[in-house]
């Protein structure tokens, strides 16, 4: 058999860069085949994507070496409206991409720009509405949709063109678990159901390997470190070196000593094959120490029984109490709308409570105003460019203090110590712009930090960083909370974030707050995952093959064990 | 969180609501020429009352355009005091007479005559402006789209057009964010204390983001539409147009026909405008 994609020792520069970003990559994917190309961020997975569907070059320009082919044809002479026939491209962004007004209008839109027949239009819209699980929804507009289903109308959106290969961009980076869960059951029907080729690009592994891929390509540096099969890829240290996370399974069973077996088939935890390392994930359990981190401050932030409508008819929170104690990392997890952004906006004083309390260190602090309240409690949000404003960055640090009217050398001096906390002292003279987005995110940090309040909050504040990236930011708030007794609150979509660093979870299910427990408890409980949208541990998984009584303690103790490591 | 949105579309079951974007751009299109050319009154206090009819019977709520009718109504009011200081006169010349009514201050009488054209100016505004709202808020974005496109406007134009109104939402509500999170960082929009300078220096601090959140978002949704195909072909079909019905073809034709009938009534006497003091 031909391949359908077939990349020739091909190279790209883009234009404004100084060096290739792909090197002399050959990789052949077959009809009918799915494969998942992971790698930390820059490796150049995402410009492989747009190789194939060819917004480069026509939108990206640069230069090409090598040869590739697409269906028989080049990308580069086609260009993307040629490509986009035989191509479909899934973007990471759920909401950018969503273009009708409706759900049927965005299905309907590659057609529309064919200008396809109205009538004939109406039926493929039908027959694709049905694929992708969303008929009853044709006349939603996006915004009374979740993400998940607006992903899943951009999937039908692409698949209407009756496309041979669905390219997907970081497909999970925006969703809840469970949701991420099913998005890759989806890709695995229409893969099979409809016969395309699929390749997915995600550094998520374990959350794509929910179900089968052919074949793994590992990529660094804009390179190819591994093209296997799961299976085989899995035994070896390709994505440690690489800085892709494995599977916490097949981490816990590393750690433990043992070395796996490709026959044993890794891939799925579910049908392991777990024999052979029982014993030896049993003794490591037993010989490890159980994490202990006592907190026995005094309560920092207490919310009492708080309730809140917009229309006074729908609570979108109700009834929600809980302490957090000082120097605490708190993690506030739920699927989307379940209420955690509209908590952290009571607490910042963005709207008033419909009834209930918030205490700040025991004092009600209902009557300060939104800017009062940011002295003691600061507000990081997801995008630093929804935050930024200022072109320098010792100026977007001093900000908020040059605002109260701080005068300018106590400004400078409290800049320049925050900057020295945050790692950014050396770069404190460039202009903002030159910075990498996880910079970005410090700078934001920082602006907050230079305020000196007592309580930070995060909304979503790894989404979308690799492995690296995601570790490297949350050392940083591990190391304030550590060494400043800052106490953090953080918003996630991400169960190993909320693991590895939280100390306790806030699980909120359509305004409720249905647990509020240590992480590795609520990972580790069936109902409760399943209710809130959250995704169980593989590591409860495992360890309950491995006949071990506590997974919850089984958790802790890998958690504990990983730090650890980190730490030495 | 349905708030309603200014100016925006709200579905609901009306006659107004079921006919053709089609029809309602010709039915706008033919208010405003009408209303441009014609100074006849009574003409004009015909069009203001179909308009309100047609307001009524599209349901159209107040608050839908309350801030955008207040916006017109201080523009009007600024229109008619220019005319007035600067031609206080214009009147009587249109009109070939002067009746003093009150002395104002020198070369400023009040006269009947003027005060009668500015009273056409006023009710000028107030047939045109109707027709903008109930378009608007009447007709779906992405078929106001298709309507323009039928006649005449290419569809990259309309559709960019329909696609900037249907993203003021997502822009409104990224503003909201911007600007509370700013305030919380201490820089405050409302503060009656701030200097006006000091305020706008103040409102970059969201603006900015605002900016290059929104510019983040656009080169996303340009990239999403060029990957399934918009702008490959000269001509575009569209899933929400909606066909013609007789009720359209009746309304088109009776819109056509006023239209004639008032510019033929205008200007049957070669003025168009009407005469009451001669």
């Amino acid at each position: 058999m031909d391949p359908i994609i077939s990349f020739k020792d091909f190279s790209f520069q883009y234009r404004q860069q100084k060096s290739p970003t792909l090197k002399n990559i050959t990789l052949n994917v077959y009809p009918g085949e799915k494969i998942l190309i992971t790698g930390p961020s820059g490796c150049g997975k995402s410009t492989i994507v747009h190789c194939i569907n060819g917004l480069i070059p026509s939108s990206f320009e640069g230069t090409i070496t090598g040869d590739l082919t697409v269906d028989g044809v080049k990308p580069k002479d086609e260009g993307v409206f040629g490509m986009s026939k035989k191509v479909g491209t899934v973007l990471q962004d759920t909401d950018g991409q969503f273009i009708g007004l409706t759900v049927a209008e965005d299905l309907a839109f590659a057609l529309e720009n064919d200008a396809v027949e109205q009538d004939e239009m109406k039926e493929r819209v039908d027959k694709v509405a049905d694929i992708v699980d969303m008929k009853h929804f044709l006349h939603h507009s996006p915004s009374e949709l979740s993400g998940g289903q607006k992903q899943r109308v951009s999937m039908g959106g692409v698949l209407v063109d009756d496309v041979k290969i669905l390219l997907f961009d970081e497909p999970l980076a925006n969703l809840d678990p469970a949701t991420g869960k099913k998005t890759i059951e989806l890709i695995d029907r229409i893969c099979h159901d409809e016969h395309v080729t699929v390749i997915i690009v995600e550094h998520r592994l374990e959350d794509v390997l929910w179900r089968d891929v052919d074949r793994i390509v590992v990529m660094e540096d804009g390179q190819i470190k591994a093209d296997e099969d799961p299976d085989h890829l899995l035994c070896t240290d390709v994505l440690q070196k690489t800085g892709v996370r494995e599977p916490l399974y097949v981490t816990a069973i590393k750690h433990a000593g043992a070395v796996i077996d490709p026959g044993d088939k890794p891939q799925h935890i579910e049908t392991m094959n777990i024999a052979p390392y029982r014993e030896k994930v049993r003794s490591w359990f037993e010989s490890t120490k159980p994490k202990v981190r006592e907190n026995s401050n005094e309560n920092a932030l207490e919310v009492k029984n708080l309730t809140f409508s917009y229309d006074g008819v729908e609570d979108v929170l109700s009834n929600v109490s809980f302490a957090v104690k000082r120097g605490e990392m708190l993690s506030i997890v739920g699927k989307n709308g379940a209420g955690k952004s509209t908590l952290s906006g009571l607490i910042c004083g963005f709207n008033k409570p419909t009834s209930g309390q918030i205490l700040l260190d025991g004092k009600d602090i209902s009557p300060l105003t939104i800017k009062q309240r940011g002295e003691k409690i600061g507000l990081v949000m997801q995008s630093p460019n929804q935050m930024i404003s200022k072109p320098m960055i010792s100026e977007e640090v001093g900000l908020g203090l040059a605002v109260r009217g701080v005068e300018p050398d106590k400004i400078k001096e409290a800049v320049n110590d925050t900057l020295k906390i945050c790692g950014l002292y050396p770069m404190r003279n460039w202009p903002v712009s030159a910075l990498s987005f996880g910079q970005k995110k410090r700078v934001c940090i920082a602006s907050i930090l230079a305020m000196k309040p007592k309580i930070l909050i995060l909304d979503e504040p790894t989404a979308g960083q690799d492995f690296r990236h995601y570790t490297e930011i949350m050392e940083f708030l591990k190391k304030l909370n550590r060494e400043m007794g800052l106490t953090i609150l953080m918003i996630t979509h991400d169960m190993h974030l909320m693991l590895e660093y939280t100390d306790r979870a806030l699980v909120l299910c359509e305004g409720h707050l249905l647990a509020d427990d240590t992480p590795a408890r609520i990972l580790t409980n069936d109902e409760l995952s399943e209710k809130a949208c959250l995704k169980k541990t593989s590591l409860y998984d495992l360890a309950m093959k491995c006949g071990i009584d506590s997974p919850s303690e089984f958790v802790d103790r890998f958690i504990a064990f990983e730090n650890e490591r980190k730490e030495a | 969180m349905a708030a309603t949105r200014m100016l925006s579309y709200v579905e609901k079951d009306t006659f107004v609501h079921h006919l053709s974007g089609l029809t309602k751009l010709i039915f706008f299109l033919a208010w405003c020429i009408t209303s441009a050319m014609t100074y006849d009154t009574r003409i004009l206090l015909v069009m203001i009352a179909v308009s309100l009819v047609l307001f009524v019977i599209s349901k159209t709520q107040w608050k839908q355009i309350a801030g955008v009718f207040k916006f017109i109504l201080l523009m009007m009011i600024i229109n008619v005091i220019a005319i007035f200081l600067l031609s206080p006169y214009q009147g009587c010349e249109i009109y070939h007479s002067k009746t003093v009514l009150a002395p104002f201050f020198a070369g400023h009488d009040i006269t009947a005559e003027e005060l009668f054209y500015l009273f056409n100016v006023v009710i000028k505004y107030f047939t045109v402006a109707p027709s903008i709202f109930i378009f608007l808020v009447t007709t779906n974005p992405s078929e106001f789209a298709s309507s323009m496109n039928l006649i005449g406007v290419p569809y990259t134009v309309s559709y960019a057009i329909s696609i900037a109104l249907r993203y003021i939402p997502d822009v409104q509500d990224d503003y909201h964010r911007i600007k509370n999170a700013q305030e919380a960082r201490g820089i405050e929009m409302n503060a009656a204390n701030a200097k006006l300078s000091e305020r706008i220096r103040r409102t970059s601090a969201i603006i900015f983001p605002l900016l290059f959140s929104t510019m983040e978002e656009i080169d996303v949704v340009s990239n999403a539409m060029e990957l399934r195909g918009f702008g490959k072909k000269k001509k575009r079909t569209w899933y929400a147009r909606k066909k013609l019905t007789k009720a359209d073809y009746i309304s088109i034709a009776a819109t056509l026909a006023f239209m004639v009938f008032a510019l033929w009534f205008t200007y049957r006497d070669g003025s168009r405008f009407y005469n009451p003091f001669a």
